[in-house]
């Protein structure tokens, strides 16, 4: 990689983390509704997974979705704009936090019922090879994701089809208050996709060098035709499943424990130890992604609430 | 015109816009070695390959998942369901996704997705293997639901869905696959939405659509030899509902029966009774009556089955109230 690649990825890292940074307060102002699930301590995962992506490539997720998007290339504008539900927001005001795609940059999607888009992602592999592209579809989950029927019945249709699709756990060790070996009679959870002869491994998620490592070698792999593979990434999420969890479920110090492991000082270390990049350029990079959430949530306030007769457009194509 | 049955003007309707269309494609549990299980796609796997006629797994949800995300991509999938009474193990992705992922991301995702289904009573399959939920899939908004009567409507009605760019809930009868009728001959499409006049009257409104179209029928010929002329309204598409042919006939004849095959409740007969009331009741002469399935789930034995799915003579026995 190029030194502008490292620092763009050090951005991305930070702007995900200043942009749900700045949603708290907001959220705790009303100005943002419904639910927010913050992604803060698991942007290594979707930075180094989506940075090694090729265009045609797409890019399937579930609601914690903030950082996703703005690893496909949704600006945080347009982000910021869709939390507080304005005209301007990438799903025009009518999707929310949960709910964010941007077709054109492959990204489709942050979906709310879990597990429900893992036969979607099926779909969209299916597409490219019935199209002969050699796009990759990327599908992200979580460990409760694990446990419900279609994730089975995808993963099994993926390996019978041969499809071209990277399914990516995201193991947060929790799905909301329930750890996975408190849900998943099998706690090694990429067994799951061994049980459906699907290769599989296990990456260290709060390296983003090791994510983007596997990720490179293993998109590779798929496109050249070797059908579906499982990447199960450990991660941890530091702040709650959503906003207002009481984290009756996990002790203080298990949570600083992974703190000390935060993905951004991880690569920032290794930035610094590896002379890629001073302190002070990173110190630059952390100023400007602030400034750049400072000016997203100015747009998004500015921007306009969706015209009344928004309501009823979008419900069909054809009239 | 050509006379064909309702399963040849389906399996037509499929073959040739595959035939038009190398985008659309058809996948779903025994639809391609076999031959599907109510036949509709025979010889569909010889004639264009695994890869336009894909057997799936016993994957209900799957199927009609990767049917959205292949539609997603551009492609024209035709998910069937071998019988309504399975899609309810796929509910979420019928109603959860297709009917509204166009909407939730203002407007970017795009499904041109035919879900082909067949329900229906009156075979001796038991309670869970013969239903008629229709009206529970017309709830959603984002979803369209077809669900022709007669094989013209059938032919014409699929290659409007499949030629569509929303998602289309389409749902065949196990009983009227047999059915045999005039079908205009090459390519001609239905657009979906529209109600149609089945047959004209002056004395009575029957709004029915399906199996219960020849029910209708039937009682409107024995009406006739008792000097009563009913009007025929069939449906054809349960969403989005056009009444517009309904008002116009019951403000003619300001009477008005409702039948449908499914059960009474929540039903749509409920629904097209509500709309006339509230867009035509200067217009009602008398109480509107609903012709439905007992509230029950559906019994084996024969007599019992029959007692409970909607018949010629509880059709008559309505408008002989109404009148
Ligand atoms: C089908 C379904 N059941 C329940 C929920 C409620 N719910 C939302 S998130 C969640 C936990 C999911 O955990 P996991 O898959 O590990 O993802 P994480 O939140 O940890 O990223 C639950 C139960 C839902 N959205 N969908
Ligand atoms: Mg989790």
């Amino acid at each position: 990689m190029k030194k502008e690649e490292y620092l763009d990825l050090y951005y991305q890292m930070v702007l995900i983390r200043r942009v749900e940074e700045a949603a708290i307060p907001l959220y705790q102002e009303g100005k943002i509704g419904g639910f927010l699930h913050l992604y803060i301590g698991q942007e290594a995962v979707s930075t180094g997974l989506i940075s090694a992506r090729l265009p045609q490539d797409r890019v399937i997720t579930a609601y914690r979705d903030h950082g996703v998007a703005i690893n496909c290339g949704v600006s945080a504008d347009l982000v910021m704009a869709e939390l507080l539900g304005k005209a301007t927001g990438i799903s025009k005001g009518k999707g929310g936090s949960m709910h964010m795609a941007d077709v054109e940059k492959n990204f489709w999607g942050g979906h709310a019922i879990v597990g429900a888009h893992l036969p979607i992602a099926a779909g969209l592999a299916l597409g490219d090879q019935y199209q002969e592209t050699d796009g990759v579809t990327i599908c992200m989950f979580g460990d409760g994701a694990t446990n419900i029927g279609y994730f089975h019945e995808a993963l099994n249709l993926s390996k019978v089809w041969n499809l071209p699709v990277l399914w990516v756990c995201e193991n947060n060790q929790y799905g909301m208050g329930t750890a996975v070996d408190r849900a998943s009679a099998v706690s090694d959870i990429r067994q799951k996709a061994e049980g459906y002869c699907i290769p599989n491994e296990v990456v260290d998620g709060m390296n983003i060098m090791k994510v983007r490592q596997a990720a490179e070698r293993i998109l590779a792999e798929i496109r050249a035709g070797k059908g579906p593979y499982f990447l199960e990434i450990e991660t941890y999420r530091f702040q709650g499943h959503s906003m207002g969890d009481p984290e009756r479920y996990r002790k203080q110090d298990e949570v600083k424990q992974w703190e000390e492991n935060d993905p951004i000082g991880i690569f920032r270390h290794y930035l610094t130890s590896e002379k890629i990049a001073s302190a002070a350029e990173l110190d630059q990079l952390d100023q400007k992604a602030a400034d750049e959430v400072k000016a997203a949530i100015q747009f998004a306030e500015n921007s306009p609430e969706p015209a009344p007769e928004e309501l009823f457009t979008n419900i069909y194509v054809d009239n | 015109m050509t006379r064909i049955t309702m399963r040849e003007a389906i399996s037509q309707a499929m073959w040739e816009e595959m035939e038009r269309d190398p985008d659309v494609f058809i996948l779903g549990e025994e639809v391609g070695v076999w031959g599907g299980s109510y036949a509709v796609t025979k010889g569909f796997y010889d004639h264009f390959g695994e890869k336009r006629v894909r057997d799936t797994p016993i994957s209900e949800s799957t199927i009609v998942g990767a049917a959205i995300g292949s539609a997603l991509t551009g492609l024209r999938p035709i998910a069937e369901i071998m019988t309504i009474n399975f899609a309810f193990s796929a509910m979420d992705h019928i109603v959860n996704q297709a009917a509204k992922l166009h909407y939730m991301f203002g407007g970017q995702l795009i499904l041109p997705l035919v879900i082909r289904t067949v329900g229906g009573g009156g075979r001796q399959l038991g309670a869970t293997h013969s239903q008629t939920p229709d009206a529970i899939f017309a709830h959603f908004p984002g979803l369209k639901v077809v669900a022709p009567g007669t094989p013209e409507d059938a032919k014409g009605l699929l290659k409007s869905a499949i030629r569509s760019n929303d998602p289309i809930f389409f749902i065949e009868h196990a009983t009227l696959y047999q059915t045999r009728a005039e079908v205009p001959d090459g390519d001609y499409i239905t657009p979906i939405g529209k109600s149609k006049v089945h047959r004209e009257g002056r004395d009575v409104t029957i709004v029915t659509y399906s199996k219960m179209l020849e029910t209708s029928s039937k009682a409107a010929e024995q009406l006739s030899g008792m000097g009563i002329e009913a009007e025929i309204i069939d449906l054809r598409t349960l969403r989005p509902l056009d009444m517009e042919p309904v008002l116009e006939s019951f403000r003619k004849t300001n009477r008005a029966v409702i039948v449908e095959e499914g059960w009474r409740s929540y039903g749509v007969g409920a629904e097209v009774t509500a709309r006339i009331y509230e867009e035509a009741f200067d217009y009602v002469d008398a109480p509107i009556q609903r012709v439905a399935q007992k509230e029950v789930p559906l019994p084996y034995n024969r007599t019992l089955e029959q007692l409970a799915l909607p018949q010629v003579e509880d059709v008559v026995q309505a408008v002989k109230e109404v009148l």
